[in-house]
């Protein structure tokens, strides 16, 4: 078993063969019911270190008092650490990470909520970005783009450009061809920059531009899912042909059916 | 455009290496062209726009048949390198990083070129053009016309 303190709480962990595969910090923090906030990281998808919020000072006996910061969503545990997070030295460096990011989106409710738990409510530093406030949100987690690769596979977006002109968008920045419509981008978006429209019968994602149509349940008529979403998860799973014609609920009522026995049983309930 | 493809294997490795003479080849990436970068090596096209617009050596618009550098590093710029990209502006009626409509000339800054030793510095198609003035640099552009 490791053996870890994170702020004076002692956890067991058990090892990994691997060191790669380890757990994290942050999750073995969450697991101990410590709090450490967050902006880029995601559960389901690799650890990425990009906002640099979820930092936390490290040290071992054996480095003499020595310690460093880690972006705790990235770090394995090891045996024998010791974890602050929420020392001096983490809550200044968190500061500073703060008072740039609000420099970036002075407007963002979620940035300015954070940041206001550190009683930063301004920014010394002023940002390069045209137009000025942007338009959009984003933080450039890349959680989005992240998404859109290991978990949807289809790359619809990607970083473009680079420095202080980088953006998320679709190949050319015109309407992506391969985009599903799902909506995972703007499911994961912590800053809520990512917009569906659903007007009708068309379904819009704001970031890749496409649009595509939606699909009505069969039973009941309600829009539930975009046409390339439908298409994808048809071709994936053969045997659910008749029940991915349905939406949410007629799907549930469906499958409560088969299981007791036909409709009588159904309305019984 | 064929010669270019086959002359690389199609491994990741390779994508940079066919973009740069793509590159070479067109002076620019077409939007035709990087699709089919993408779909030869397999690789999503969102990754290939990203790979041509993250490095300032590809530009997705034709760039002009002579490209002027203006040093712009340290050393360049305290002996007046602003003034003669300024100038340059002037006489070509651009802005860095753009072409003139005739397509003869692109004005472009770089950080450093490594030859501080010659600032200000000007450089026009590879070739090097050290101590550069505001003078100078009017007559050298009348050889490139």
């Amino acid at each position: 078993m490791h053996k870890i303190n994170i702020d004076g709480q002692t956890v067991e962990v058990e090892p990994h063969r691997q060191s790669s595969t380890e757990k994290t910090i942050l999750e073995v923090a969450k697991s101990a019911g410590i709090y450490i906030p967050t902006l880029c990281y995601h559960p389901a998808l690799e650890p990425y270190g990009a906002c640099r919020l979820c930092l936390v000072e490290i040290t071992k006996p054996e480095w003499k008092e020595w310690s460093k910061l880690v972006v705790s969503c990235a770090y394995h545990v090891e045996n024998n650490l010791i974890v602050k997070t929420s020392s001096e030295k983490v809550i200044k460096a968190r500061k500073f990470i703060l008072e740039l990011l609000l420099a970036r989106v002075p407007e963002s409710d979620v940035i300015q909520k954070l940041a206001n738990q550190y009683g930063i409510t301004k920014t010394r530093f002023s940002s390069s970005l045209n137009p000025e406030p942007p338009t959009l949100n984003c933080i450039l987690c890349g959680l989005c783009v992240r998404v859109c690769d290991e978990i949807i596979g289809e790359n619809a977006i990607c970083f473009a450009y680079r420095g202080a002109n980088r953006e998320v968008m679709a190949p050319f920045n015109k309407p992506s061809e391969v985009c599903l419509t799902c909506g995972a981008c703007a499911f994961v978006c912590p800053m809520g920059a990512i917009k569906i429209e659903d007007i009708v019968d068309i379904r819009k994602i704001s970031i890749s531009k496409t649009e595509a149509s939606l699909v009505r349940c069969k039973n009941c008529g309600v829009t539930f899912t975009a046409l390339p979403v439908s298409e994808k998860v048809k071709k994936k799973f053969q045997t659910l042909q008749e029940l991915l014609e349905l939406c949410q609920k007629c799907r549930r009522k469906k499958t409560i059916e088969k299981l007791s026995y036909g409709p009588m049983a159904i309305r019984n309930i | 455009m064929k010669d270019i493809f086959n002359k690389y294997e199609k491994k990741d490795e390779n994508i940079l290496g066919l973009l740069e003479d793509i590159q070479t080849e067109f002076n620019y990436l077409s939007e035709e062209n990087i699709r089919k970068v993408a779909e030869a090596f397999g690789v999503p096209l969102s990754r290939i726009f990203g790979i041509s617009t993250f490095y300032k050596s590809f530009s997705l618009t034709p760039k002009g048949k002579h490209i002027i550098w203006v040093c712009s590093g340290t050393a360049c710029h305290v002996r007046g390198a602003p003034k003669i990209s300024d100038r340059l502006t002037q006489l070509l009626g651009i802005e860095p990083g753009g072409t003139t409509p005739d397509n003869q000339f692109t004005l472009e800054t770089v950080n450093c070129l490594g030859a501080c030793a010659l600032g200000p510095l000007v450089v026009i198609d590879g070739k090097y053009h050290g101590k550069m003035s505001v003078d100078k640099i009017e007559k050298l552009l009348q050889d490139y016309k």
